[in-house]
């Protein structure tokens, strides 16, 4: 019976990684596409970006994220399995900023992390840090760890304070 | 035309005659290839990657369990699993192997709850969600009778995010001891906050922190019907009766981020390195004095903890009881099993197995620890010092956050043969280790 089990979660299995690939090299493909176009359109930008330096909120957010995160985040921004949750292409990292400015701000009392309850371990807020130290760090989680967002200025951060605070 | 009908009937007759001598032979040999087939494990030919001491092999049971937490085997070798999660509302499962090759050949399950501990005897299995205890009547080969009726032993055990699973054993004379993990690190104001003071006294120790003992025959006790049995541990996940001792003997885990919660008087290399994992033999009444203490195994001393004026080098603590062992920081002990098998070598008899989750803690330092640990004991007490049993569960070389681990080593279970099962609640698989020299 496990060997039928198995063999029934393979070939479902075998059919998903069979249109990942084909869906892979079509996406992909297309990808290709549009950088293309977006080459013609602006040449410009396309010959600088390879080259440009990272933006500050890189380094500046790194120094905040080891200091404060990574003990239970993880390096890679994995987290860890049962006990704390993820960074890595979440909706709450990536999606409206408020999200993730809630849960830095307030820790997993935070309605959003208090949701994500298969994770066990208590985070705390980190309120006491400075609008700037919270912009480069949420700038830091969004664009590390293959996540790709909008980064989120200090004063996105004191307009969200102030709007907790009413 | 009468006669050649008569020739092809006799044709057709010693035909099916033949074929039926042949099926017979065939069906025959082929149940002689299957007798022959149930003498030989199917060891795999590299282990499986897990790295073993010489003699030993490990035979790869079952995958794609989910995640099996501790696990059971009965008087037949079929084999009871308790999952972190039900699965299509399964939240135990049973393996058996037919045809004695060592590999689970079929699989059942019941119980819509999810957990951690379980537990069997001749008569019964036992089995815990994070609040519960209970109890399925085992019919004469070891399995359960009634899967969907079990009986409540336990009840209403507090369970929040934080260590909430309810680890226990029996001591063969009617009782349960279950672990009520504190809710806490380390029983601050505000858990894991930095600058948060330690709560005096800690209130959590009422109903969480130590080892309860309840009854194995009554129905639905709590709090009121049990007993604290031993308080000041943080969290137990492997706990053991030793039979020699008649005692409960148990592994803690130890608290986290001494680096995040005082930057000033840790870094974060001792903070990786600080506090030990330990192992206690427990009596009636023992205090091992969390969250006020923890052990320093370089110091070999109860040092206070800095949630209560702690800076690392005061101690405290002096009624409270001292480790039998000590192991690395943060490797979390997962399981302990005493060997009482005849498989093994004789070094192994009566000794200590611990399965060892591995690190998070250790951060940025590389993670450690995916392992199975052993602890020689004599006459009770360990008779030296720790060493690795079985290692590699991990699959990579070096591990930098436990999502990279292929798998964690979670519970541990003796055969009837002697051979030792571990089960992985990362990678959802069954191993079984086995000693294949004369």
């Amino acid at each position: 019976m496990v060997n039928d089990r198995l063999l029934k979660d393979t070939i479902p299995g075998f059919l998903f990684a069979l249109a990942a690939i084909v869906l892979f090299y079509s996406c992909n493909s297309s990808d290709k596409k549009n950088e293309a176009s977006s080459k013609t359109e602006i040449p410009n930008v396309s010959k600088t970006t390879p080259k440009a330096k990272p933006p500050p909120y890189i380094a500046e957010g790194k120094k905040v994220y080891r200091q404060v995160c990574l003990t239970c985040h993880q390096a890679n921004g994995g987290g860890v399995p049962g006990l704390n949750p993820p960074l890595i292409k979440t909706d709450y990292v990536l999606g409206d900023k408020s999200n993730l400015l809630e849960i830095i701000i307030k820790g997993s009392e935070a309605e959003l992390a208090r949701d994500k309850s298969e994770y066990a371990n208590v985070m705390q807020g980190y309120g006491m840090l400075g609008d700037e130290e919270i912009a480069n760090v949420a700038s830091y989680i969004r664009n590390s760890f293959g996540n790709k967002a909008d980064p989120i200025t200090p004063r996105e951060v004191a307009a969200y304070r102030s709007s907790i605070k009413n | 035309m009468f006669g050649t009908s008569q020739k092809l009937n006799d044709l057709l007759a010693k035909l099916l005659f033949f074929s039926i001598v042949l099926l017979a032979f065939s069906a025959c040999r082929q149940k002689q290839e299957n007798t022959e087939a149930k003498a030989a494990l199917a060891i795999s030919p590299d282990n499986e990657g897990i790295k073993v001491p010489d003699g030993f092999g490990v035979i790869k049971v079952a995958d794609s369990l989910g995640a099996p937490r501790h696990i059971a085997v009965n008087s037949n070798g079929a084999i009871y699993l308790k999952l972190r999660k039900p699965i299509d509302g399964e939240g135990v499962l049973y393996l058996e192997d037919q045809d004695g090759d060592g590999i689970a050949d079929t699989k059942k399950g019941f119980g819509d709850y999810g957990g951690t501990g379980i537990y069997i005897d001749e008569s019964y299995l036992y089995t815990s969600s994070d609040e519960e205890i209970f109890r399925y009547k085992l019919d004469a080969n070891g399995e359960v009778t009634e899967p969907s009726n079990p009986d409540t032993l336990v009840t209403n055990l507090v369970s929040y995010r934080t260590h909430a699973t309810k680890s226990f054993t029996l001591d063969g004379d009617g009782n349960i001891y279950v672990n009520i993990g504190a809710y806490s690190n380390a029983c601050q104001e505000e858990d894991r906050t930095l600058g948060s003071p330690g709560v005096m006294p800690c209130a959590i120790l009422d109903s969480a922190g130590g080892i309860w003992q309840f009854r194995a025959d009554k129905f639905k006790q709590s709090y009121a019907e049990g007993k604290r049995y031993a308080t000041g541990l943080r969290n137990v996940v492997g706990l053991d009766w030793n039979f020699q001792l008649n005692k409960l003997v148990v592994t803690q885990h130890g608290r986290d981020q001494l680096n995040t919660l005082y930057p000033d008087l840790f870094d974060q290399k001792t903070s990786a390195n600080l506090p030990a994992e330990t192992m206690y033999i427990i009596d009636d009444g023992d205090d091992a004095g969390w969250p006020y203490i923890y052990y320093d195994h370089y110091q070999n001393k109860k040092i206070l903890s800095p949630e209560y004026g702690g800076d690392g080098k005061k101690t405290a603590g002096e009624n409270a009881i001292d480790p039998v062992a000590t192991f690395p920081a943060h490797i979390a002990p997962n399981a302990l099993l005493f060997y009482t098998g005849e498989m093994f070598p004789e070094e192994y008899r009566n000794g200590a197995f611990i399965a060892f989750h591995g690190s998070w803690n250790r951060a940025p330092e590389k993670q450690e620890g995916y392992l199975v640990a052993f602890v020689p004991f004599k006459d009770g007490k360990p008779s030296g010092d720790w060493q690795v049993f079985a290692d590699g569960f991990a699959g990579v070389e070096k591990v930098s956050s436990p999502s990279e681990a292929k798998h964690r080593p979670t519970g541990l279970a003796q055969g009837p043969d002697g051979s030792l099962y571990v089960s992985d609640d990362s990678g959802g698989t069954l191993f079984r280790i086995v000693y294949t020299k004369e």
